[in-house]
């Protein structure tokens, strides 16, 4: 059950955004990926989660294919990603983003659906339950009715989370999933983070937070220039040569910041 | 043979006032990202000024065209002042909504103002045609040709040899930079819809004495700018210009070759073709002005 | 979503009112203008599905609706079959030529979606001029027999009024249904943000698509039913101003809800037919235009969305 990424590379004209990358994020692990700006984190993640046609290299999880899949059939795979923007449904209530999270969950085809069959009814029913159990956990119980867009932007981050694990996730990809949040917040996100991995979901997230990153990762892995250049465990990572010339390099600030 | 270079010529001279509709358009739609739906309407409205210049007024000739470009020019302003820049930010669709509100009032507003009879407008030139070797020219059409040609050359220099143009280059890059580097974008949104709508004014009043001037004719005039426009690239003048004389001669050939009846079906297929087989326009390899 | 409806109470009234309408409205005119009310409120839900929940701009409906109108047309004159074969065949044709335009347009969206339906609808308008052998041209297909149901016949006004109010509510059920469950949460999905729902695996393109072909559909059965009851079709059924018209219905009575399209038809069926007798055609067109500008500028979400706002915090 692992997610494997071999030899990922992906150019831009060119530019060389990931220049053959390989690692591993191995099941029931919080892995970070980490890197001074323009390193290709949010490139990796579109390229393993369909976003964007790597121009070689391959991703598998759990030994199956995942490149050439379209995002929603990654998903469909259990590879679900955020992004690095606020990314909700902003017209709507939090409980339909998240009912909206929950697709894959429902099995309601178009004919019961014209025809009012009762199963669709109860369906809808058992979903709306999960929905506020989501909801629930991710501490928004009392925001929702609230349409999402009026919410305060570390809540929306939160919505954006329920929605991501309303699509059952094996593998959650967070895209920076602390930026711009208050130091309250980012405990928050931490506390959830650990709460998700206890449920039996994968962690993978790209962040520039370096005490959140060290405080929760099992594996910590360091890209530069499209490049891997460290992987370990956090306290390797603090003191790796490379990892230090190469944020100093770049003046992005130590990495033990 | 000899068809074939009569439908060419033919084709070309339509093409070239086809350009000077696209010109208008791409400017709009990729500097403004408006889907100027009213856009056909300037070219009615060219094309009324010239029918009011030369057979109203009795003015000479050559006042219809300079006559038209201004009022043109005028009325594009004031659209973009009074419903264009109160929506900037708003999404393009309802943008898009507005320009299809505009169409639909300016092209009624000529109904009332005019009726629905078609009016043609007095020309001097003769009607015999020129004849070099096998192909004829019609003397007025020679002449709209020309002109065409001259005034997409002007638009070419206003916007690689003047200040204006080169904001307005600036500001399709990157309207944010743009801005910061001292452009003003509400001025330059102005200035680039007014010089749209007079060169479809221009366009209205090259062709309005060739064809009858009828208050519906914006609506095929807006369908082959939208074509010229897809055809070329989003912001490309220079694809417009070609685009604009691919589809005169691709239309004089359908309709000698395939049928009349679907000559102004070449607009649409183009459209759809282009759209789904090579979406960033045949001659553009990026998107850009100029 | 959950969708806004109305109160028990309010809709059991209205149906009363519908029900009863051919009974107290006298005047066999106004009876007219609600049947046409009717036909417009089911080509506004349709292209409601699309604009309003899927929030691609469809400009190339009235092609659906004149395929329904020849298809159900030319069912009765040449194949001699009845008009419910016709409007079966109706909803088929035009589903048929939704699923091509939503296949066309799979990758394009905004302004490209919008030309390329435009596009697709002049194409097939030219098609119904040119096309002489099966569509009669210009000049049209007159004398399309009215439905019969056994020994009925759907000939009278009244008549022909409750068919078009079982089609107006059979669209209306559709519709809700399809917006209250998952097919209708991937529509609005597709709206809201597209990356975000292929994150969570919703095939967005798919989803396009059967919007495409119900919207279509349902169009198509519009088409049959004006057809059926004008009794005469021309290529005048492609023309743009019915697109408009229904664009300007669905803004108007609120793109997005359930009662705005209809709200929306019914104002703009009665509305130009009431100032008829004191306005010309151009200037109501004219009033058409600048009434779309001004509902942008001030009442972008349209009448029903801002009455359900004004009734919650009075």
């Amino acid at each position: 059950m692992t997610l494997a990424v071999r030899d990922l590379a992906v150019r831009f004209g060119g530019v060389t955004a990931l220049d053959g990358v390989s690692f591993d994020v191995r099941a029931g692990t919080i892995t970070s990926l980490i890197g001074p700006n323009g390193a290709g984190k949010t490139t990796a993640f579109n390229a393993i989660t369909g976003y964007l046609r790597p121009s070689g290299g391959r991703v598998t999880y759990d030994d199956a294919p995942l490149t050439g899949l379209r995002p929603c059939d990654v998903a469909r795979r259990g590879i679900v990603r955020t992004f690095q923007k606020t990314s909700v449904f902003p017209a709507l209530t939090v409980t339909d983003n998240v009912m909206i999270g929950l697709h894959l969950r429902g099995t309601s085809g178009l004919a019961a659906i014209l025809a009012g069959a009762r199963r669709v009814l109860e369906e809808e029913r058992s979903l709306r339950g999960r929905a506020g159990e989501i909801i629930a956990l991710v501490g928004l119980e009392h925001r929702r009715d609230h349409v999402a867009s009026a919410l305060p932007y570390g809540e929306q981050r939160l919505v954006e989370l329920a929605v991501a694990l309303a699509a059952r996730p094996r593998v959650l990809l967070l895209d920076e999933p602390a930026a711009g949040m208050t130091g309250v917040e980012k405990d928050t996100v931490s506390r959830l983070i650990r709460t998700i991995r206890g449920l039996d979901i994968t962690v993978f997230l790209v962040e520039h937070d370096m005490r959140l990153v060290m405080g929760i990762s099992d594996v910590v892995i360091v890209l530069n220039h499209g490049r891997v250049i460290a992987e370990g465990a956090p306290a390797e990572i603090q003191t790796h040569p490379e990892v230090i010339r190469a944020y100093l390099g770049t003046g992005g600030g130590a990495a033990g910041r | 043979m000899e068809a074939l270079l009569q439908h060419l010529v033919n084709g070309l001279v339509l093409g070239g006032t086809y350009a000077l509709l696209g010109i208008g358009l791409t400017l709009i739609f990729g500097l403004m990202n408006v889907v100027n739906f009213a856009h056909g309407e300037f070219y009615t409205l060219g094309a009324y000024t010239a029918f009011a210049t030369l057979a109203l007024l009795g003015l000479p000739f050559l006042a219809a065209i300079p006559a038209a470009i201004v009022v043109g020019i005028v009325l594009g302003a004031l659209c973009e002042r009074v419903l264009l820049r109160p929506l900037r930010g708003e999404s393009i669709d309802s943008v898009m909504l507005v320009m299809i509100g505009l169409w639909i009032a300016m092209q009624n507003a000529e109904l009332l103002g005019w009726g629905g009879v078609a009016k043609s407008v007095p020309h001097p030139f003769p009607t015999k045609p020129l004849v070099v070797g096998p192909l004829g020219i019609a003397p007025l059409r020679l002449f709209v040709f020309v002109t065409a040609i001259a005034l997409i050359v002007g638009a070419q220099l206003v916007i690689h040899r003047t200040k204006l143009g080169r904001a307005m280059r600036a500001t399709f890059q990157d309207a944010d930079t743009a801005a910061l580097m001292g452009v003003r974008i509400g001025r330059i949104h102005t200035a680039t819809f007014a010089l749209g709508s007079g060169l479809a004014a221009a366009a209205g009043a090259l062709l309005g004495p060739i064809f009858l001037v009828y208050p519906s004719m914006g609506d095929l005039a807006s369908l082959k700018a939208f074509s010229v426009v897809i055809l070329g690239g989003l912001g490309n003048v220079a694809g417009a210009t070609f685009g604009g004389l691919l589809l005169g001669v691709v239309e004089e050939l359908g309709a000698g070759y395939i049928s009349s009846g679907y000559r102004d079906a070449v607009g649409f297929v183009i459209i759809i073709l282009v759209l789904l087989l090579r979406p960033s326009g045949l001659f553009a390899r990026t998107e850009r002005i100029g | 979503m959950r969708a806004r409806l109305p109160s028990t109470s309010l809709l059991v009234a209205l149906a009363v009112v519908a029900l009863t309408a051919p009974f107290w409205l006298t005047n066999p005119y106004w009876l007219h203008v609600l049947i046409m009310g009717g036909i417009f409120a089911v080509l506004a839900l349709s292209l409601n599905l699309l604009l309003g929940y899927t929030g691609q701009l469809s400009l190339g409906h009235a092609a659906f609706f004149g395929i329904g109108a020849y298809a159900s047309a030319l069912t009765t004159l040449k194949l001699e079959r009845s008009a419910w074969e016709g409007l079966a065949l109706a909803a088929l044709l035009a589903g048929l030529a939704g699923w091509a335009i939503g296949r066309l347009a799979l990758k394009l969206r905004g302004a490209y979606f919008v030309l390329v339906t435009i596009s697709f609808a002049g194409v097939i308008s030219l098609v119904s001029v040119n096309w002489m052998e099966l569509t009669n041209g210009p000049l049209g297909l007159p004398g399309i027999p009215a439905p019969e149901l056994g020994p009925w016949s759907f000939r009278t006004k009244r008549a022909y009024y409750y068919l078009v109010l079982a089609a107006v509510a059979l669209s209306y059920l559709v519709c809700r249904r399809l917006v209250g469950s998952r097919i209708g949460r991937a529509f609005l999905a597709l709206r809201e943000n597209e990356a975000l729902a292929e994150s969570v695996g919703i095939d967005v393109t798919r989803y396009l698509v059967l919007a495409a072909v119900i919207s279509a559909a349902m169009a198509g059965v519009a088409g049959g039913l004006y057809a059926h009851y004008t009794r005469f079709v021309s290529p005048e059924v492609f023309l743009f101003t019915y697109t408009v018209t229904m664009v300007i219905m669905v803004v108007a009575g609120g793109k997005g809800t359930l009662a705005g399209p209809i709200v929306g038809a019914l104002l703009f069926t009665a509305l130009p037919e009431a100032l008829r007798e004191v306005t010309s055609w151009q200037w109501q067109m004219l009033t058409y235009g600048l009434i779309l500008v001004l509902l942008v500028f001030f009442l972008p979400r349209g009448i029903v969305p801002t009455l359900s706002r004004l009734r919650k915090s009075p």
